[in-house]
């Protein structure tokens, strides 16, 4: 094949720009494989709000249920609880909440809409483990004296306190998520709808 | 000439039988002086073969979905014709790999088979243990028991930590909010068919680099500077006979003791099987304790040692990666100018035992639970961890080196 009076910088110019549309292309293809990993419309569906009757929980009961597959808690906490609750603060990371791990209703240090039910995702912020629950106020293997019930989580060692709230020092870095949720009376509330939206 | 010798020719003129036949084992010269060490290649091979043997087995009766996979395990262990056989076999085999493997990286260390011309032997061999590591990480979902889950839900989650998309992006790997169906499956459809499809194409170009600059040996000599009259290394046998029968001892041996664990210890207390993954998966409930199996715990060790910063457990997660990329940059850490531990000095020497004692403690603590204790020694390790790669620069060039032979020794 003679090769005499062939323009380079043209079949340059050819190559390159067949390869950018080529690029481009492949990138449009990859779309539909990257977005079909995503939750189905079916997971998505099954992440609606779930609706709990709370009536037969008893002092110092934990409720488990699951919304969007995850563990939520529900805990009816006692006075002497949230009494502990309040001397805490010193050795906790984030006792006021500030880092946005729930809705903006919920405040204070019983990180609740009334008082005595704490309700919290029940994950813990370092690697998704579901901590355990240890209200037994000191616990010799949880620091003794100093613990006054909360929860211990057997993967990396973190504790939170029974708000939720996570003690400085422990492998998670932020206080356990309060996921939006509303009472529709005084013993049923909706996890999955924010509070005033129902 | 006779039937066999014609249909060999007719082969020949049209595809290299005898040419690859020639190249790879009958006239592929290797050093004459290996020894021990040089068992775990083709161990590691036959590992290999033998997990994507029982693997296609164990995918006749398995059935990848939450709500059977647990059961559909169990039915294989009880109710399949030498189920529990292949099932131990593949469950065992992923240890005993990992063991392999991890012996083979040793010899490469300590023998400098990583530095020039090398590297792309040494870095397409990481490549291969990253992708066991992710083998062997979706194939211990499977099961769906409750270390599986779990585990998974750990691992998952350390995505989870990465900024700002670290959350979505956990989202997209579960395809789910939690790990599910839908991370079963996907996970599934990975550990069956495209990982192993990585992996074996990661091992042929593995040992065509190798193939292509020739073995190292134990003295770190090129044998393929001295060649005889007919320009065969004076210093090399052909692969086959001498290597290929050499190597069916080494099989025999170590199939010997993996046959005493799938026979009669296949769970090895815990080690090989998790005492909690014969309970189904549970999404309220973690386990007690929580640990991944032996092999992945010197990183997980190292995760856990490193506290949050900044409010995130990034940092813990960069560590750990960090801990699997230094190995990649191994041959242009080291600057000594000999390649195998018999002709470096002191310095060299007393690091690498401080390296393995670091490893293997790391791989023990990382089984214990993270009581203060065992996260301030977990600290201290991963220090000399790091320690050894980041001073290897240093550490080689003024370490004291014994003058190389010209020929391979046999001793």
């Amino acid at each position: 094949m003679s090769t005499d009076g062939v323009d380079n910088s043209k079949r340059r110019f050819l190559t390159a720009a067949t390869a950018a549309v080529g690029a481009v292309g492949a990138g449009f293809v990859a779309v539909p494989f990257l977005k079909s990993w995503n939750p189905s419309a079916k997971a998505l569906a099954a992440g609606a709000p779930v609706e709990v009757d709370i009536s037969k929980l008893q002092p110092g009961q934990l409720l488990r249920v699951l919304w969007r597959k995850k563990p939520v808690w529900i805990v009816y906490r006692t006075e002497q609880n949230l009494k502990d609750l309040e001397g805490l603060a010193d050795q906790l990371e984030d006792p006021n909440s500030e880092v946005p791990q729930q809705p903006d209703y919920i405040k204070g240090t019983n990180r609740s809409l009334k008082d005595k039910y704490l309700v919290a995702e029940g994950l813990c912020t370092h690697l998704g483990c579901s901590p355990t629950y240890r209200p037994e106020a000191g616990a010799a293997d949880l620091g003794g004296d100093d613990w006054k019930g909360g929860f211990f989580c057997p993967c990396h060692g973190s504790k939170f306190d029974l708000s939720g709230r996570v003690y400085a020092g422990v492998p998670a870095p932020t206080n356990l998520i309060v996921p939006p949720y509303t009472y529709v009376s005084d013993t049923t509330l909706v996890i999955g709808i924010d509070e005033g939206a129902a | 000439m006779s039937m066999l010798e014609k249909t060999l020719g007719w082969v020949d003129d049209r595809f290299p039988l005898t040419k690859l036949w020639k190249e790879h084992l009958s006239e592929y010269y290797a050093p004459k002086n290996f020894n021990f060490w040089y068992f775990f290649g083709s161990l590691a091979l036959m590992m290999l073969v033998m997990q994507i043997l029982t693997g296609i087995w164990l995918t006749m009766s398995y059935k990848p979905d939450a709500e059977t996979a647990f059961a559909s395990v169990e039915f294989i262990m009880r109710d399949v014709e030498w189920g529990w056989l292949i099932r131990y076999l593949h469950s065992t085999g992923a240890s005993a790999f990992f063991i392999v493997v991890y012996l083979h990286m040793y010899r490469g260390i300590i023998y400098g088979s990583y530095k020039q011309p090398r590297e792309l032997i040494w870095l397409f061999g990481m490549f291969i243990y990253l992708a066991l590591m992710a083998e062997a990480f979706m194939g211990y979902l499977l099961p769906w028991g409750q270390m599986s889950f779990w585990g998974a839900q750990v691992i998952v989650n350390l995505f989870g930590a990465v900024p700002f998309v670290g959350e979505e992006l956990a989202i997209w790997i579960r395809g789910d909010f939690v790990v599910g169906d839908a991370t079963l499956n996907r996970f599934f459809a990975l550990h069956v068919v495209a990982l192993p499809i990585v992996l074996l194409g990661l091992v042929v170009a593995h040992i065509i680099a190798l193939h292509e600059v020739g073995s190292n040996n134990p003295d770190g000599v090129e044998i393929k500077k001295n060649k005889g009259a007919d320009g065969i290394p004076v210093d090399g046998i052909p692969f086959h006979p001498y290597y290929s029968v050499k190597d069916i001892v080494g099989v025999i041996v170590f199939l010997f003791f993996f046959c005493a664990i799938v026979f009669f210890a296949p769970e090895l207390g815990g080690w090989f099987l998790e005492k909690d993954n014969f309970v189904p998966a549970n999404p309220l409930q973690t386990p007690e304790h929580i640990v991944p199996l032996w092999y992945f715990t010197p990183f997980y060790a190292i995760l856990r040692a490193i506290p949050p910063m900044f409010s995130s457990q990034f940092p813990g997660v960069i560590a750990m990666g960090m801990a699997i990329v230094v190995l990649f940059l191994l041959p242009w850490l080291d600057r000594s100018s000999v390649k195998s531990v018999r002709y470096r000095g002191a310095i060299y020497k007393i690091a690498l035992a401080i390296f393995v004692i670091s490893f293997v403690a790391l791989g023990w603590l990382g089984t214990q639970p993270a009581t203060p204790t065992y996260t301030n020694y977990a600290r201290v390790f991963t220090g000399l961890y790091f320690m050894f790669f980041i001073l290897m620069p240093w550490f080689t060039k003024i370490d004291k080196t014994k003058p190389v032979p010209e020929r391979v020794t046999s001793k």
